[in-house]
């Protein structure tokens, strides 16, 4: 048995302080569970759902239950998020619901961070560094796509009027922060 | 400070309750909030504000927008916050405001470069051109320096700018560009549909020429009262926006429109609040309505240039919207009849005013009867052949034109200002950047938009309608369009005074080889310039442009094209679109590169990607080295000890005990399907089929042309499932030429790619004691050399996380790699440290890694590689498959010159001088003494101390290397030439087995 001294912690790349800039909060994402599902988009309609979660919706849809989120991000990719103690669970489950069914599914929990971006600024905040059009209208709540901020490719999702998540991969930590905080002081 | 001489008693849009005070030129001058540094100078007499470019001569303001040419000063908002080429009237004044003028020296009034004036014979057309010929040297050696010291406006600014520069992407159903009545009437329309509406003009606020409109009326309100009306109607909708102090500069593909809004600069520095400066916005437009008006022509007569002479607009201007007189006896000298609305308005505020109107009588009788009617004195029928004064206009000289043409008897007016009007020029370079296709409207003598080439209209001047009345009812109807309505209205408002004789140089009696009558002020172009070029056989207007130079600008010739265009199409003798027009580039003005670089300097400049690691390395004094995006670790010097010290002791320590290195870097795929080592096969040039679950093998991928790509070790996780490495810099190109294959070649595969580079933090133990350093915190992993020989990989726990422990090593010990999940990376780093501590771990970074590979003969991509070499270059044809049917540059390695003998393979070198390090990228020769160009055999790809050798190593590519072992060869040095010997490429431990540490 490993001694518990050796017993390895996580440490997460952002700083854990939520921080608040005018019309702007900035604050870390609790580490959680992610897991890249690639599927075949025929399969993917015969299928209907995994593990509770639908997978058959538009491209940028978001689906949730159970407090699991199923995003769907391209033709044949989604990204199943959950708790991060449910790795294990999900992915037997995911699994198991595509027995017989070629697909691929990747445990990439550590590959990326997030941050949430709250607050009446959030948006503008964002596209000080992301091209989309980021209106209720065509970026309704429950939206979620693989985007650019200024110089990292992103992950976006819509949670509220005011709420964004943004993942990048983790290496790229500091600059994604560092570049909002700059963004909300430029509002 | 001065008391304003020249400030009318009343009217205006400056606030007289707030007054301010400016520097210019060391001087104090006051002003009243709403000025700007123009209006304030003029308003206290000050004309002369600047040096021409080329001939230093005494320049002052030519227009109050953003056209002027001449009036370019320095502005200073204190350390860092210095700009050269402002135009003065498009500068708001601030209290406390330090500008100055350009271009000259010692003072703007003893200017020494004015020389040059007198010299002006000298400096004709293609003046360069024609005198740097020769000799050939001088031109490096002293003429471009020479002309590039004494050339150039401003000075660039040298310290770091401290301002904030924003950035913001928008999207909106209709962005219209300027708020003159046909922006502001296409706004109103627009905001009806409550789609979102962007409305953006270059002012200070919005109402474009109706800001110095104090006459008409529109819909039965003064035209003031009209605009205030209008935008408290716009701000009352929510989706619409108005951003003045907003350029929009660029019009790109897709209704991209680039804009810059100026936030502070009109503020005192104590109300800035840290705000941006300036803001760069790219706006995403369904629609565009471009409503960007029109710029005044100037005439082009003798001395034209004088400090005084304006556009005649300019003077309304002044008058009307700043209150200040720009003069108190003033001329206006024409072509045409909105001059003569300026006139009244110069007349009603009390100054005296004469027309000079050079067409005939019989063509402005409307117009002069006008004037007569408010007592203004008009000679008709006058041509200008001149002005007189120095550093400010004196008088002016004018004749009448006979019937026969001839120009009669010269008569002076004296002046201290003159307001001229050659007619109006559309602006359409936004529609130009559209890629939209102007024709030239010979009644309006003027290009005007004739084919979109993007969801855009344009309205009102711009689009050639002059009218007041006529601008708004196409205002309202273009933005009601963009907008998807089918709305139009009408408006009543006072009729405008439009149309104009366009005269490109007006007729003289004077010499025309001695007159200096300028038509690009900015670019000291005389109108004898372009007669010179035509003369030489310059016909189309883009070589005469770029011969002369006019039109090339910073104002990109605003004022000056159409009298240009219009003065070679009349030398020519024919009509004006054949000589061509001016295609308009981005920006429409000077943009600041504050604003183009917006957040991304300092940390934002580039992003720099860090290991979960890099925390531990950075609080141990590591030396970094970028490797593409990353910062890694390059070496860990402990105090005293220089890099070579510290290389040495990284690599004694992992050869005799262990050492600890971050590879998480390296580029990580994870190949998943049922199809994975078929799609493996087809991308690599080796074989994976029989490569099984647990084992590990080195991969190599070629281009299609048959030159090495990347490489790295490959891990079969399971039947359907390897975790391919890639190097650290080509990750990104690995997967993406994965997915191209994967996508478009062979969609049948079943394989899905997935990047998981970030996903795994990877320490690398090597050395000697790196098992035993390792074996106390893996649970269920058998370490032994039966369990786990070299290349293999096992899933189990480290530190009771999940690993992926493969053995592998790239140094040519025992060696493992722990693959642990990034946010535990830094955790079980310092466990196998903390655990390493009872066997001398060692931290090494990348150049200790370098070094110990090189000692093996292992190539790195990129090194030992530069895209030209194949596996059989390196010495690893060995791994090339001959039996798979195909793979990614199989056919091009049969290409006859990658067959050919004589290639240049990779070997070993070894100095004489066992202490001589070469360097690397230096050629190898055979003969040193050969005559020049001495023949070169191949160059130095990698070169190092070794510790292990005692002595420096080399590898190079060689010419028909591997069949000159043992030869003697030269290689090039700072000094001459170093004598090596070629040898084979492995220098350490050639059987090979310290690798399996068979002995443990």
């Amino acid at each position: 048995m490993l001694e518990s001294r050796n017993r390895a912690t996580r440490v997460a790349p952002f700083p854990l302080a939520t921080e608040t800039i005018g019309r702007v909060a900035i604050a870390p994402l609790p580490p959680r569970t992610r897991l890249s599902l690639r599927l075949r988009p025929a399969a993917a309609a015969d299928v209907g759902a995994v593990a509770g979660l639908s997978l058959d919706m538009p491209i940028t849809a978001t689906r949730a239950a159970d407090g699991r989120r199923a995003l769907r991000l391209g033709p044949d990719e989604w990204l199943l998020l959950a708790d991060a103690d449910e790795a294990e669970e999900l992915t037997a489950l995911v699994t198991a619901g595509l027995a017989g069914t070629f697909h691929a599914l990747v445990d990439v929990s550590h590959r990326s961070c997030g941050l949430a971006v709250t607050g009446a600024g959030a948006g503008a905040a964002l596209n000080a560094g992301c091209p989309l059009d980021l209106s209720p209208k065509a970026f309704p709540i429950g939206t979620a796509t693989r985007t650019v901020l200024a110089k990292t490719e992103i992950l976006l999702a819509r949670l509220d009027a005011d709420a964004f998540e943004v993942e990048c991969w983790r290496s790229w930590a500091d600059y994604l922060r560092g570049f909002l905080l700059e963004a909300a002081r430029g509002l | 400070m001065s008391r304003q001489p020249f400030r009318l008693a009343q009217g205006g849009r400056i606030d007289r309750s707030r007054t301010l005070a400016i520097r210019f030129d060391g001087e104090t001058y006051g002003g009243f909030a709403g000025d700007t540094v123009a209006s304030a100078l003029l308003a206290n007499g000050v004309h002369l504000m600047g040096r021409s470019f080329k001939y230093h001569r005494p320049r002052g303001l030519l227009s109050v927008g953003t056209d002027e040419p001449n009036a370019l000063l320095r502005v200073d908002r204190g350390p860092g916050r210095v700009d050269p080429n402002n135009r003065a009237g498009a500068v708001e004044a601030v209290d406390g405001l330090v500008t100055g003028s350009q271009n000259r020296w010692p003072s703007l009034a003893f200017d020494v470069g004015a020389v040059n004036d007198v010299l002006s014979p000298v400096f004709v057309a293609g003046f360069y051109y024609k005198t740097f010929m020769w000799p050939r040297a001088f031109w490096d050696r002293v003429y471009e320096p020479v002309i590039r010291a004494a050339a150039g406006l401003g000075v660039a600014p040298a310290d770091p700018d401290p301002d904030r520069y924003a950035h913001r992407h928008a999207h909106c159903d209709v962005l219209i560009v300027g708020a003159g009545p046909a922006g502001l009437a296409a706004a109103l329309a627009a905001a009806r549909s409550g789609k979102r509406v962007m409305l953006v003009d270059e002012q200070a606020e919005p109402g474009g020429a109706l800001l110095h409109d104090v006459t008409s009326t529109i819909d039965g309100v003064p035209a003031q009262e009209w605009v205030a009306r209008t935008i408290a109607a716009l701000d009352a909708h929510e989706s619409v926006v108005v951003l003045p102090r907003t350029t929009a500069f660029g019009y790109y593909n897709h209704n991209h429109v680039a804009l810059v809004e100026r936030i502070t600069d009109h503020l005192p520095a104590s109300e800035t609040r840290e705000a941006p400066r300036e803001r760069l916005w790219q706006v995403r437009a369904a629609e565009v309505v471009l409503a960007t008006g029109a710029h005044e022509r100037p005439l082009v007569f003798a001395d034209n240039d004088r400090p005084g002479i304006m556009l005649a607009e300019s003077l309304r201007v002044l008058v009307n919207r700043y209150a200040v007189a720009p003069g108190r006896e003033i001329v206006i000298a024409t072509t045409g009849s909105s001059a003569y609305t300026a006139a009244a308005d110069l007349k009603a505020a009390g100054l005296t005013v004469t027309v000079v109107d050079a067409r005939l009588a019989a063509d402005c009788v409307a117009d002069t009867a006008f004037a007569a009617d408010r007592g203004i004195t008009v000679l008709p029928g006058h041509t200008i052949v001149g002005s007189k004064g120095r550093r400010r206009v004196s008088g002016l000289i004018v004749a009448p034109l006979r019937a026969d043409g001839s120009v009669g008897p010269r008569r002076t007016l004296p002046c201290d200002c003159v307001g001229m009007s050659g007619g109006w020029t559309p602006a359409v370079h936004l529609f130009s950047q559209s890629r939209g296709k102007l024709a030239y409207d010979a009644a309006r003598d003027a290009f005007l938009p004739a084919t979109h080439a993007q969801a855009e209209r344009s309205a009102g001047a711009c689009a050639g309608d002059m009218a007041l009345a006529a601008c708004l009812a196409a205002g309202f109807a273009a933005g009601a369009a963009a907008a998807g309505l089918e709305e139009t209205r009408t408006f009543a408002a006072s009729p405008t005074r439009t149309g104009f004789q366009p005269m490109r140089v007006l007729p003289t009696d004077a010499d025309p080889g001695r007159v200096r009558a300028f038509i690009d002020f900015q670019n000291d172009v005389t109108a004898k310039d372009l007669k010179l070029a035509v003369r030489e056989g310059f016909h189309s207007i883009e070589h005469v442009k770029r011969y002369t130079t006019t039109g090339m600008a910073t104002d990109q010739g605003k004022t000056s094209n159409m009298n240009a265009l219009g003065l070679v199409a009349g030398l020519l003798d024919t009509e004006l679109p054949r000589v061509g027009t001016t295609t308009f580039r981005p920006p429409y003005t000077p943009v600041t590169f504050g604003a183009l670089v917006g957040p991304g300097k300092g940390a934002l400049f580039e992003p720099v990607r860090k290991t979960p690691i890099d925390g531990w390395a950075e609080a141990r004094g590591a030396v970094f080295e970028p490797v593409s995006l990353w910062r890694r670790a390059w070496y860990f010097p402990k105090a005293g000890e220089d890099m070579h010290a510290a290389v040495a002791r990284e690599c004694r320590a992992v050869r005799e005990g262990v050492g600890i290195f971050d590879a998480s870097t390296l580029g990580k795929i994870e190949v998943v399907g049922p199809d994975a080592a078929e799609f493996l096969n087809r991308m690599y040039v080796n074989g994976w089929s029989k490569l099984a679950p647990g084992k590990c093998r080195y991969g190599l991928m070629l281009k299609e042309d048959g030159y090495i790509l990347d490489d790295g070790v490959v891990a079969r996780m399971a039947d359907d499932r390897f975790h391919v490495t890639t190097t650290t810099g080509g990750a990104p190109r690995v997967l993406t030429l994965m997915e191209d294959y994967l996508q478009t070649e062979w969609p049948d595969l079943d394989v899905f790619l997935t990047s998981v580079t970030e996903q795994w933090a990877v320490i690398a133990l090597q050395g000697p004691r790196a098992r035993a350093v390792l074996a106390p915190l893996v649970a269920d992993i058998d370490l032994s050399n039966e369990a786990l020989p070299h290349m293999s990989v096992r899933e189990g726990f480290v530190c009771g996380v999940p690993a992926r422990l493969m053995r592998v090593s790239f140094t040519g010990e025992l060696g493992y790699e722990v693959n642990v999940p990034a946010d535990y990376g830094l955790a079980v780093w310092e466990a196998l440290w903390a655990a390493g501590q009872a066997h001398g771990v060692t931290p090494y970074g990348t150049e200790t890694m370098h070094v110990l590979r090189a000692e093996k003969g292992f190539i790195i991509v990129g090194q030992e590689t530069d895209g030209t070499v194949t596996p059989d270059d390196v010495g690893l044809g060995g791994m090339v498959s001959k039996v798979k049917p195909d793979f990614v540059g199989k056919r091009s390695l049969a290409r006859p010159d990658l067959v050919a003998p004589g290639r240049k393979q990779l070997v070993g070198l070894e100095t004489e001088d066992p202490h001589e390090r070469l360097d690397e990228g230096a050629q190898v020769v055979r003969d040193p003494s050969a005559p020049l160009p001495v023949p070169m055999l191949g160059h130095v790809t990698s070169s190092y101390f070794s510790p292990a050798c005692g002595r420096t190593i080399a590898l190079a590519l060689v010419a028909d290397g591997r069949a000159r072992m043992g030869e003697t060869v030269h290689v090039t040095t700072m000094a001459g030439f170093a004598r090596a010997t070629i040898r084979d490429t492995v220098f350490v431990d050639a059987e090979g087995v310290r690798v399996h540490a068979r002995e443990s």
